[in-house]
């Protein structure tokens, strides 16, 4: 039942790379053990920054959420073992700007203690599936193969567009990396638990795991775990291997013939798409009541010792992921942070592991060669032979290089997913890749220049607008003082001291007159007396 | 002869009332391209062109009065938007140095401020807040940069700080300026 292989597709282009898996996959998961300091950066989704909601000094425990979600396209962050918070602020992250973020820090107790935690939903069918999303946010689970957009922003694809078909993407195509191939062999009754919440929440009706064929012990533990489970919906399917895939888009094409129209998403097609270890942590999230603390990450490369993979908490220092694995070799000539195509150089392995980070890769100068200086483009038209994504990838190094940002997006430069073949394949060496990213970034940012003023713009026409208006009040007000003076009669002077001055002295002439008439009546001697 | 005279002369009066006509009934208010400059500067109002806005430099680009290359926030980028929209040459920046200055915005050292209110008066956004004794703060978020609010101030209070990249804000470096490229392309 689950054995039967479904039809494949082919997607265009991509290429063929020595898989180097191997190397990593030989010992089991092995556990890291807890560190003294963990290092939680906020920023560890594609979203909104989560905001800290602990103090410096605050005693927390394993579970507990330190940074809340800002929004719905973002995530919590938990303390990922029991401890005291000792500083929240900027700290190296694993990024390729090398620049710092904000991050809170612990310093662990050794308990590893938890916090108490919401019931474990065994019974998860009995549960409407906005109150499973409303938990998978709560758990801070985003996409784990990399991409980290927030998975339950992703399953709230809502009524206008119903999911058919879930996805899960098992392919792991991207050389060296072995994370979900460890997960899948050892943990795939997790992986397909995770799925059947996962089809209750979309209301799916089959579910199709996307695995590569150089992962035969995944392949056969997988369909073990659909037989044991008894899932009639989900089957495995086999797909070449071929890099990318393991990308979205790649994948769907693969196991459906669909293509994800050009600035769509899967959901259009009535599909979704999630990551094994996704999955598996929905699974922990929802069955269990645990929130996301810990991944898989593939230690490997010939700059390692002891090449494995590793669970370890979220905010473990790099240093001591590489220390657990028999620490440096002198063959070290690079640290990547994930793979060989995708990844980007560390330049400090005093940086935590994040939810996104898959991979470590402690190159050695074969395994990661320095460019070559890059010669000039011969026109050979390989890069457009193997780019998945059917783009012209030389026009769009014309137009990046040139700085022509219009021409470049007429090209379609967003549709490119940075899989680096057409980088790989260039006979002249040219990177690629480095200048749609930094075409990219650069278009990104001449469009926050351009919100910028045009909120500038806005504000300087009020306040010039303010400005014309008080001044026409001010005009205003003169005018009608000036109006209320002259409407006043003839005789009566401008100065109100003057004006008080007469009608005191009318005042007093009017009693003058008053006595001068009761003298008149009493007679003379009042007169006299008044004289004297 | 005589007969094509009249044609020509006929058509000329026809399609002279006909443009007559169409400039009255279709006539609009204001110089669209004045806005279409105006959209593409930076809008920091801060007079460095030698006109008392983004606005009024743009009506005297508009009317020929100025060159596109007096505006050192926009740079390079800007006068390249410029020479596009209106056809004309790129030409050098008139002062390069200040176009390469790092973005800054304004910040008031508030323990010497006197609240004087001068520089609010100043700042062409409205980015300055306070009232008259109290201290005044600079609204960051807002703040375009433009330094019109530094020669008010009678006690120099106020400095340019730049702008910290931040994640949000970071871009990847073109390859070519890490000189990886050196030959031409």
């Amino acid at each position: 039942m689950s054995t039967v292989q479904a039809p494949i597709w082919e997607f265009y282009g991509g290429i063929h790379l020595p898989d180097h898996k191997a190397e990593s996959t030989r010992r089991p998961i092995a556990i890291a053990p807890l560190p003294h300091r963990l290092v939680l950066p906020l920023q560890q989704h594609i979203g909104e920054m989560a905001e800290p909601v602990v103090q410096v000094g605050e005693q927390v425990l394993k579970g507990q959420i330190v940074a809340e979600a800002r929004g719905r396209v973002s995530a919590p962050i938990h303390a990922t073992s029991s401890g005291r918070v000792v500083e929240i602020g900027e700290h190296r992250i694993p990024h390729p700007s090398g620049l710092d973020a904000p991050c809170v820090v612990i310093e662990t107790d050794g308990e590893d203690r938890w916090a108490e935690l919401p019931a474990p939903w065994p019974d998860y069918t009995a549960h409407h599936p906005d109150e499973l999303i409303e938990r998978i946010h709560w758990a801070g689970i985003v996409g784990l193969g990399g991409a980290t957009f927030p998975t339950s922003a992703k399953l709230a694809t809502g009524e206008a567009k119903p999911i058919h078909t879930l996805i899960l993407n098992g392919a792991e195509c991207e050389p060296y990396i072995s994370c979900d191939d460890m997960l899948m062999r050892e943990r795939a009754d997790r992986v397909i638990a995770g799925m059947q919440v996962l089809l209750h929440i979309l209301g799916a009706r089959e579910c199709l795991i996307g695995i590569e064929d150089n992962k035969p012990e995944a392949i056969a533990a997988m369909r073990q775990a659909l037989d044991d489970a008894g899932v009639s919906q989900a089957r495995v399917v086999v797909v070449p291997t071929k890099y990318p895939s393991g990308s979205e888009k790649q994948l769907i094409r693969l196991l459906t013939g669909h293509e994800v129209p050009h600035g769509g998403l899967p959901a259009d097609l009535g599909l979704l798409c999630q990551n094994v270890a996704t999955s598996a942590a929905v699974a922990n999230a929802v069955l269990d009541g645990q929130p996301l603390i810990s991944r898989i990450v593939t230690l490997t490369g010939q700059g390692i010792s002891e090449p494995q993979n590793v669970e370890a908490r979220i905010g473990t220092l790099v240093t001591k992921l590489i220390a657990f694995a028999g620490g440096y070799t002198p063959a070290l000539h690079r640290l990547i942070v994930g793979g060989p195509m995708m990844g980007f150089t560390l330049h400090n392995d005093h940086v935590p592991l994040t939810k996104g980070c898959n991979c470590l890769l402690a190159a050695s100068a074969a395994e990661s060669p320095d460019p070559p200086k890059p010669a000039p483009c011969i026109r050979c038209g390989r890069c457009a032979d193997v780019c998945p994504a059917r783009l012209l990838p030389q026009q769009l190094y014309w137009y990046a290089h040139a700085r022509d940002f219009d021409k470049v997006q007429d090209y379609n430069l967003f549709d490119c997913i940075e899989c680096g073949c057409c980088s790989h394949v260039c006979p002249s060496h040219i990177p690629l890749v480095q200048y749609y990213r930094f075409a990219k970034t650069e278009i990104w940012n001449q469009e926050r220049e351009r919100r910028k003023s045009d909120l500038a713009r806005q504000r300087h026409e009020a306040r010039l607008a303010r400005l014309e208006r008080l001044e026409r009040e001010r005009k205003e007000r003169l005018r009608k003082k000036k109006e209320a003076l002259e409407k006043k009669p003839k005789g009566a002077t401008d100065d109100p001291k003057k004006a008080a001055i007469e009608a005191a002295m009318k005042r007093v002439a009017a009693k003058k007159a008053a006595r001068q008439e009761a003298a008149d009546g009493a007679g003379v001697s009042a007169n006299t007396s008044s004289e004297d | 002869m005589l007969q094509a005279i009249l044609v020509i002369t006929g058509l000329a009066i026809t399609f002279g009332l006909l443009l007559g006509y169409a400039s009255v009934r279709f006539r609009v208010e204001g110089d669209p391209i004045v806005d279409q400059i105006d959209a593409l500067l930076p809008q920091t109002q801060c007079g460095q062109c030698g006109y008392a806005g983004c606005r009024p430099y743009a009506e005297a680009i508009a009317a020929g009065e100025a060159e596109i290359n007096r505006c050192p926030p926009g740079g390079e980028t800007t006068m390249v938007a410029l020479a596009d929209l209106l056809g004309r040459d790129p030409v050098p920046l008139e002062d390069q140095e200040a176009a390469e200055k790092p973005k800054s915005v304004a910040l008031i050292i508030e323990k010497d401020c006197i609240g004087c209110t001068l520089c609010i008066q100043a700042c062409p956004v409205d980015a300055i807040v306070g009232a008259p004794k109290q201290m005044h703060t600079v609204i960051a978020e807002e703040c375009t940069g433009c330094e019109l609010c530094i020669p008010p101030c009678p006690v120099e209070c106020i400095v340019m700080v730049p702008v910290k990249p931040s994640l949000e804000t970071w871009r990847w470096p073109s390859p070519d300026e890490e000189n990886l490229l050196e030959t031409g392309t």
